[in-house]
């Protein structure tokens, strides 16, 4: 992206926390946790369309950010009300209490 | 400037791989904070002021402020007294206090330099990113606006209570 840092580094510093937050995705079971995990991963998303913004210079790689970031903002915002309402329901935050559907 | 990139990469990495392996949620929403401040400050050295304001703001700030919330509003037990002496204690935030300081040092030696951004790097204003997303990509703010409404319209629904509990709750 620079002349003294490669873009290759900013991507793989991307890829770390896009990975990081799949392992926690997968190990947690409580769902704030798995809710967390996601925000990391679509940070790291982000930060990956901001460092390709860099290497050439252009203002749209940070749009792609913000679109990010909206869609973040609404996502938690709806996460966290299923959060409530499932730990009203089954009493506890244990993702896997609701692995059975209904009917 | 080379350095300021590498050491902040390894600050966002270490933060974010206590903040999933944490047992209390408070201390990884701790963690998970200094990462995304880690994250800004990587967005500063690359050119790109606004978003590393947004990162601080919406995601360090916002979204962060909404976790605590709920999971304080989760934890209403006979002992949360207990378990909030506990956050309090020293050793919940020594970690992402030392990290923090380390991106604190890092913004005072940004500051007093002359070169805010790393070499080769092109600084896009504000008023650059503005004049993109009012230009030639209006779409996306309406689509935005439509995204967030969407939001608040869902959790406002899934948030609301039942009227059965309620009356389980006020008896």
């Amino acid at each position: 992206m620079t002349a003294s840092v490669p873009i290759e580094h900013g991507l793989a510093l991307a890829a770390i926390l896009f990975a990081l937050g799949l392992i926690g995705l997968l190990v947690r079971r409580n769902i704030v946790y798995s809710l967390l995990s996601i925000e990391v991963m679509l940070n790291a998303a982000g930060l990956a369309f901001v460092v390709a913004g860099a290497r050439w210079g252009q203002s749209d790689g940070q749009i792609m950010f913000l679109i990010i970031v909206t869609m973040a903002a609404a996502e938690v915002a709806v996460g966290l009300a299923l959060v409530l309402r499932f730990s009203r329901l089954f009493k506890t935050l244990d993702g896997d209490a609701a692995s059975r559907m209904r009917g | 400037m080379n350095a300021i990139f590498y050491i902040t990469a390894a600050v966002a990495v270490v933060s974010t791989g206590l903040a999933i392996t944490r047992a209390n949620a408070i201390h990884s929403l701790l963690w998970l904070v200094t990462s995304l401040l880690a994250v800004s400050v990587i967005f500063f050295v690359l050119g790109a002021p606004f978003v590393a304001a947004l990162e601080v703001i919406i995601y360090a700030g916002a979204i962060m402020v909404l976790f605590v919330f709920v999971i304080m509003m989760l934890n209403l037990g006979p002992d949360a007294a207990e378990q909030e002496r506990e956050w309090l204690s020293a050793r919940a935030w020594t970690g992402p206090g030392i990290l923090a300081l380390i991106l604190l040092a890092e913004m005072v030696y940004i500051l007093k330099g002359n070169v805010s951004t790393l070499e080769g790097a092109r600084m896009i204003s504000p008023k650059e990113l503005s004049l993109a997303l009012y230009g030639p990509y209006i779409l996306v703010v309406e689509l935005a606006s439509l995204l967030l409404l969407a939001g608040l319209v869902g959790a406002y629904h899934l948030g609301r209570r039942d009227p059965a509990s309620a009356k389980e709750l006020k008896s």
